[in-house]
Parts: structure tokens; C-alpha cells; sequence
């Protein structure tokens, strides 16, 4: 893999007259272009190992009678005589939660995009603290092999579901897994570091090494959202840090916080993880949210409309994002009279969220639409996280969610949110930034191929979710087939199955064009998209220091069809619309 | 082009406090949240099985542990000495307080060490023999706090051999002041907690 990092961005900075050794240019790097380079190829392999679990699930789930294809390469203690053993369906399904969730998504927008566009998007030379960054990168690794090698070890890998609930989490003898779960903890607390590390470094660079010009209301949106982000991931990470490593002194030195035989209480793990679960789900979002609003904008020829209502509305998702996590809780046996309160909090999300939502249509409406890749993903997102978002009403109210609670109907909303919402806004922003960060586009026939066929199985494969959940099917169920009550969804369930690997194959064609790209893609432009915001004002890709000079900013992030401005229809943001650009034609 | 307009090339303006400085306040916020996590969990446990706890004194050594918080409080005065002393390029002071305060900081380490033997090989609580953090909740939770604490005195005390090593060769000074100042922003956190352990854990 090194190598390929070498490779992908060997243009970026072998340009530089730097005396530095190949190792610190590239593998121990402190750029945080090469960092966050790093964090993409490191995420992208993460999320195709997830992609690969949640397909032996899916096929277990459409056809628990029949051996799986291959089953013979798998260990017996996972796939027996070609079936996927109970115990190794729980691990599929912990694993494929935790995976996607902290080394896939998570990273994949934090790690990748942060690193990668705060210092661009202000104008700084690198983020305040490149060694720490570093750090927070290499953290990833043992947390990688960790989670990795967790599916060799005696018993397997963590299989109390990515929630960990105790005290099935919290007593091997409940779920036959003793070290794979330790190992799922540990790696979890390495996260959190490399994750603390990575906040501390965006939200200092954030608040003091903005460019000459650039306050707080010239911020693009994608760093408010990134800065937001940070501060979400400081205060909530370090709970579930604490939280874990309670979890891990119970199954190790034997102390009890959580199991009730000894007086501990398993409600209180819930009450922990949810106080980071809830963060960490608009951890995973907001910056989805920010990569859309700048794509959506440069794909419209558009200012973002009400700008100060975003940053507002990112503001106040993130505050009320540490007040509802008793919305996962209302089946836990929790007070009904709390259940009510969390209830109307998580109400008050819809407001912003739905700010957001209709200030990308007004931002789209007369716009002048460019429909390449990166807008076909942000216009998906937008459509998706509406879908995602409405079935979150839904859960929100206790009595709805008492009947869908631990259902498909869940299932279909997280990943509405989570694959519909972070992971098409993941796509469009991978398609955007591509020929900023190789220097070369990335195929634009393959890339719609890649949307469209992205978009449609999607919704092939979670749509009917909602009706599975609510005719009952339980979430995590390793066979549904032996059920009165869900009798007739089989061919639901196949079909789903289907979808889901016509879903997965299409990455693969996205995983070729981000390859064949890197070294035969078109060479990008500086500004291929025409966009105002500071990185493309810089050579594709920027060299190792960013800036021979510092830019100046003159005004907000997203001026396209500005009127002073005759010869084209955007405004970069160093440059000064009474100032006729050299590139003009007068 | 904008280049040519810009003559000053001063960043924007932040908080005007400089960058480390920054990144430690935002350390400690996440701090801040690591001790919620686990104080918040102590105050919630203990609620619930309230008998499972001793009295005041009854197993931990309040006395020692006294002793112990008086010498950390003083370990922050010397290590705002030491600050001090940076700002007014007084050398002698400079060394002798960060030898101080990176005494008194091993010093609670190695009292704190002395306690938890103590409890191990000879505490008594409900019965058994040993209080060891398997002795029901009141163990897990003080082993849990206190532990986790004396980590992060820990993590300080080898910062402090590493600034007084720093202060042999007179790097700290008048110009050189943010190291020690970050350094003592991390030091008072810690006795900051220490305080609140000290009052939850042992006095109430």
C-alpha cells in the first residue's frame, strides 16, 4: 500500500526541492495532503472489507438453506460444511456496524476531508499540529490490524452487535467471544485517540490560521461543517473511551460496572454509549452536509442559499445532537416521563435539518445545473438523507418506535442516513476533490454509471426494509425462514440479496475508475469546476507548503454569477470583484 | 491579481493566543469529557447500590491521601513559579521550581503507590481480605478514578523531567515561555481533578 500512496501522490510533491527522505515524504509524512491520502486509501479498503461482510449476511438472510459459494477457503469455526455458523453471523454483523462506522465512514470524512481541506479552504500552510496529525493517522493502524485479525483469534471476532450492550458484551459466556471482543474495545480506544488527536488539530488550525480575510462568515460550509464535526468528535469521543475501557476491566480484571450480579447497571452502557453514539451520528452526517452545500452551489452556478442559516443550522444540529440519545433507548426500560423529553428534542432536529434541505433546493432552483458526477451525488444525497430523514421522524416518537424498534425498519434508516446520506456525499466529494488531490479527473461516462447504478440498487436494496421492519423482522436475525409472521417475505429478502451484490459490484467500477484514473485520467486544470473557494486556486496537486504566497480573502466562499463580474460567472475568493482577473478578456 | 493588492501577509485574526496554547485548552475540553465519562458513571453507581460503599475513612487512608493532595496543590504553586521565573529570566528560580514541582509530582506518585499496596495486601472491605478493584463497585470505580488520574500525573511528571532537563541548559526564558505555560495549563488540570476526586472519593 505504501507504494500506491507514493505513487498517487508522488506528482504532488516530488515538484518540491525538499531534503527529505523518502519515509518522511511519504509514509511518516506530516502533510496533511499526504495524510489525508493516506486515510483515503487506508478507508476505502476498510469500507470494501465492510461491503464484503454485509454481502455473507445478506446472503444468509435470502438463502439460510444453502451453502454459501465458496464456504470451504472460510475456518470451520466460521462457515461449517458451507453454512455460515450463528456465532459467526453475530460477528458478521458487529463487525460490518463497527468497520463502516470507525474505519470506513468515519475516517473516510474526518480523516480524509478535514486533513485534506482545511488548510486548503483557509489559506494555511498545514494544520497547526503536523506531528500530532501524523500520529492520528498511524493510530489507525494497530486499531486496523486489531479489528482485522479479531476474526482469527479463539472464538472470533466481537459479536454483541456494534452497540456492545451489556451484559451480552460484557460475559464471554453469553456470546462465546473473549478476546475478539477485548480486541474490538481496545481498537475502539486507539480510534478515539487518533480521532481526539485529529479534532485538536482541525479546530485549532479552525480558530487560528485562517488566511488574512478569512473571518468566520467567509468560511466555506464544508469547513464549518468540519469544524463542528471536530467538536463533536472531542467532547463524545472520549466518553465512549471511558465507557469502553469500564467494558474492558469487566471482561479482563473482573469489576462489574455493568453487570448487574455485582450491582453494576447495564442501562448505565447505554446511557454512555448513546451520550457518543448520538454525537457520533452527526459526526458522520455534518460533513456530508458540507461536502453537498459547496458541490451543490459550484454545480448550480449558485450562492448557497441563506448561507448564515447553514453554518447556523450545522451549529444547532450539533448542539441538539448531544441532548437526544435517549432516542435510541425508549424499548431499555428507561423513565417513559425521560422517553417524552428526548422525544421532543430529537423533534427539534427536523427544524435545521430541514433548513438544510430547503436551502439546497432553493440553492438549485434556477440555477444554472451542471450535471456532472460530483452534482448527480450531492442531488442523491439530498433525496436520500429526505428519505433517511423522515423515517427518522418516525423513531423519534416513542409510540411509533416501541413497534419498529429493533427491526428492519431501523436497519432501513441508518443506512438511508448513513450509506444514502454520508457515504453518496462520500462519492461526490471523492469525485470532486479527486483532481485536486491526483492532478488528474477522475472518468466522468464511468462515474455516471457508477451513480446511477449506485442510486438504484440503493434504493432496491433498503427500500423494501422499511415494509420488512414493518411486518416484524427483527434486526440481526440470522434466520428468518422458521417465523409465522414472516411468512411470504422471502422473495423480498432475495431480491434485496440480489440488489445488494449488483450494489456492491458497482463499486467495484468505482474502485477502477479511482485506480485507472491515477494514472491515465485526463490532467486536471487547476480549477477544473470553476469553483471560488480557496483550494482551486492552487495547482492540482498543491505543492507540499500549499501556498508560495499567502492568499488574501476578499469575501464569502460562494460567489457564482456574481454581477460584477463580466467575463465568467464566479468569483474566486482572493480575488476582488473591482479588480478585472488578468485571465479576462476586457 | 489579489497578490499584488496585499501587502500584509498577517493571518487572521484568532483568538490572539497562540496556537499550542489553543490546542491545550481544546485538549482539556476533551479531558474534561474523558472524567465526566467516568465521574459521571462513579456518581451514577453509587447512587444505585449506595450500600455498597464505605464510610469516610472506613477503608481508604484519608490522612495519607490528605497529605498527598496538600503536596499536588503545592506542586501547581511551583509550577506557577516556575512560569514566573521564565517571564522574568530568572534562571535559578527557573530550575529550582521545576525540580520542585516535578518532585512533588513523583512524590504523589509514589504516595499514591504506597496507598494502593496498602489497600491491596491489607484493606479490608465487606468481609474479604484486600481491597483490590474486584472488591465490588466501591473498588472498580476508586481503582478506575484514581488510576486513570495518577496515568495522567504520570504523563506530567515526565513532562516535568523533560522541561527541568530542558531548564539545565537554560532553553526556558523571557522568549521561550509557551512550553512551561502549556505545560503548567496541563499540570493545574490535573490537580483540578484530583481535587474533585479527592472530595467524592474519599471525603463524601
Amino acid at each position: 500500500m505504501a507504494t500506491m500512496i507514493a505513487e498517487a501522490t508522488g506528482q504532488a510533491i516530488l515538484t518540491e526541492e525538499h531534503k527529505q527522505s523518502f519515509l518522511r515524504k511519504y509514509i511518516f509524512s506530516t502533510d496533511h495532503k499526504v495524510i489525508a491520502i493516506q486515510f483515503l486509501f487506508l478507508t476505502l479498503f476498510f469500507l470494501m472489507i465492510g461491503g464484503f461482510l454485509a454481502m455473507m449476511m445478506r446472503y444468509q438472510i435470502a438463502w439460510p438453506d444453502q451453502p454459501i459459494p465458496l464456504g470451504g477457503i472460510f475456518p470451520e469455526s466460521m462457515v461449517a460444511s458451507g453454512y455460515i455458523l450463528p456465532e459467526f453471523y453475530n460477528s458478521l454483523v458487529t463487525m460490518h456496524g463497527s468497520i463502516m462506522v470507525f474505519l470506513a465512514i468515519m475516517p473516510m470524512l474526518v480523516g480524509v476531508y478535514a486533513n485534506y481541506l482545511i488548510p486548503l479552504q483557509l489559506g494555511a500552510h498545514d494544520m497547526a499540529f503536523p506531528r500530532l496529525n501524523m500520529y492520528s493517522f498511524w493510530i489507525m493502524i494497530p486499531a486496523g490490524i486489531l479489528t482485522l485479525s479479531s476474526f482469527f483469534v479463539i472464538g472470533g471476532a466481537a459479536g454483541a452487535g456494534w452497540t456492545l450492550y451489556a451484559p451480552l458484551s460484557a460475559r464471554p459466556d453469553l456470546t462465546g467471544v473473549a478476546l475478539g471482543q477485548q480486541m474490538w474495545l481496545a481498537s475502539v480506544v486507539l480510534i478515539g485517540l487518533s480521532s481526539i488527536f485529529g479534532s485538536l488539530n482541525y479546530i485549532t488550525t479552525v480558530i487560528n490560521m485562517r488566511a488574512p480575510g478569512m473571518t468566520w462568515f467567509r468560511m466555506p460550509l464544508t469547513v464549518w461543517a468540519l469544524f463542528i464535526t471536530a467538536i463533536l468528535g472531542l467532547l463524545a469521543m472520549p466518553v465512549l473511551s471511558a465507557a469502553g475501557i469500564m467494558l474492558l476491566f469487566d471482561q479482563t480484571i473482573g469489576t462489574s460496572f455493568f453487570l448487574p450480579e455485582g450491582g453494576g447497571q447495564p442501562l448505565l452502557w447505554q446511557h454512555l454509549f448513546w451520550f457518543f453514539g448520538h454525537p457520533e451520528v452527526y459526526i458522520l452526517i455534518l460533513p456530508a452536509m458540507g461536502f453537498t452545500s459547496e458541490i451543490l452551489a459550484v454545480g448550480s452556478r449558485k450562492p448557497i442559499f441563506g448561507y448564515k442559516a447553514m453554518v447556523w443550522a450545522i451549529i444547532s444540529i450539533a448542539f441538539l445532537g448531544f441532548i437526544v440519545w435517549g432516542h435510541h433507548m425508549f424499548q431499555s426500560g428507561m423513565n417513559p416521563a425521560l422517553g417524552l423529553t428526548f422525544t421532543i428534542s430529537t423533534l427539534f432536529i427536523a427544524v435545521p435539518s430541514a433548513i438544510k434541505t430547503f436551502n439546497w433546493m432553493g440553492t438549485m432552483w434556477r440555477g444554472n445545473l451542471k450535471l456532472h458526477t460530483p452534482m448527480l451525488f450531492a442531488i442523491g444525497f439530498v433525496a436520500m438523507f429526505a428519505i433517511g430523514g423522515l423515517s427518522g421522524i418516525f423513531m423519534a416518537s416513542t409510540p411509533v418506535d416501541i413497534y419498529i424498534h429493533d427491526t428492519y425498519f431501523i436497519v432501513a434508516h441508518i443506512h438511508y442516513v448513513l450509506f444514502g446520506g454520508s457515504l453518496f456525499a462520500l462519492f461526490g466529494a471523492i469525485y470532486f476533490w479527486y483532481p485536486k488531490m491526483f492532478g488528474r479527473m477522475m472518468n466522468e461516462t464511468l462515474g455516471k454509471i457508477h451513480f446511477w447504478l449506485t442510486l438504484i440498487f440503493f434504493n432496491l436494496v433498503f427500500f423494501p426494509m422499511h415494509g420488512l421492519g414493518m411486518v416484524g423482522m427483527m434486526r440481526r436475525i440470522y434466520d428468518a425462514s422458521g417465523y409465522r409472521h414472516l411468512e411470504g417475505i422471502a422473495d423480498t429478502n432475495a431480491l434485496i440479496t440480489w440488489s445488494a451484490f449488483a450494489l456492491y459490484a458497482s463499486g467495484f467500477l468505482f474502485a477502477f475508475n479511482f485506480f485507472w484514473s491515477l494514472w491515465r485520467g485526463k490532467k486536471a486544470a487547476d480549477n477544473p469546476w470553476d469553483a471560488t473557494t480557496l483550494e482551486w486556486q492552487t495547482p492540482s496537486p498543491p505543492k507540499h507548503g500549499n501556498w508560495a504566497e499567502v492568499p488574501v480573502v476578499y469575501h464569502g466562499p460562494h460567489e457564482y454569477s456574481h454581477p460584477g463580474v463580466t467575463d465568467k460567472d464566479w468569483l474566486a475568493q482572493n480575488e476582488r470583484p473591482d479588480v478585472p482577473s488578468p485571465a479576462g478578456g476586457h | 491579481m489579489a497578490h499584488a493588492a496585499a501587502a500584509a501577509r498577517a493571518p487572521e485574526r484568532g483568538l490572539d493566543v497562540y496556537t499550542q496554547k489553543v490546542g491545550m485548552w481544546v485538549f482539556l475540553c476533551s479531558e474534561v469529557m474523558f472524567f465526566a465519562g467516568l465521574i459521571g458513571s462513579y456518581v451514577i453507581l453509587r447512587f444505585g447500590a449506595s450500600d455498597s460503599w464505605g464510610q469516610p475513612g472506613e477503608v481508604l487512608n484519608v490522612p495519607v491521601t490528605a497529605v498527598n493532595t496538600f503536596i499536588l496543590i503545592c506542586s501547581s504553586v511551583t509550577m506557577v513559579k516556575a512560569f514566573a521565573a521564565a517571564e522574568a529570566d530568572d534562571q535559578k528560580g527557573i530550575k529550582l521550581y521545576l525540580f520542585l514541582t516535578f518532585l512533588m509530582g513523583a512524590m504523589f506518585l509514589g504516595i499514591q503507590a504506597y496507598e494502593y499496596t496498602e489497600l491491596i495486601l491489607h484493606g479490608e472491605w465487606q468481609g474479604s481480605h484486600g481491597f483490590t478493584p474486584q472488591a465490588g463497585l466501591y473498588g472498580a470505580t476508586f481503582f478506575t478514578m484514581t488510576g486513570f488520574h495518577g496515568f495522567h500525573v504520570f504523563l506530567g511528571v515526565v513532562c516535568l523531567g523533560w522541561a527541568f532537563k530542558r531548564s539545565l541548559a537554560g532553553e526556558w526564558g523571557p522568549k521561550n515561555t509557551h512550553g512551561l505555560e502549556v505545560l503548567g495549563l496541563y499540570w493545574h488540570f490535573v490537580d483540578l481533578v484530583w481535587i474533585i476526586l479527592f472530595t467524592i472519593v474519599y471525603l463524601i
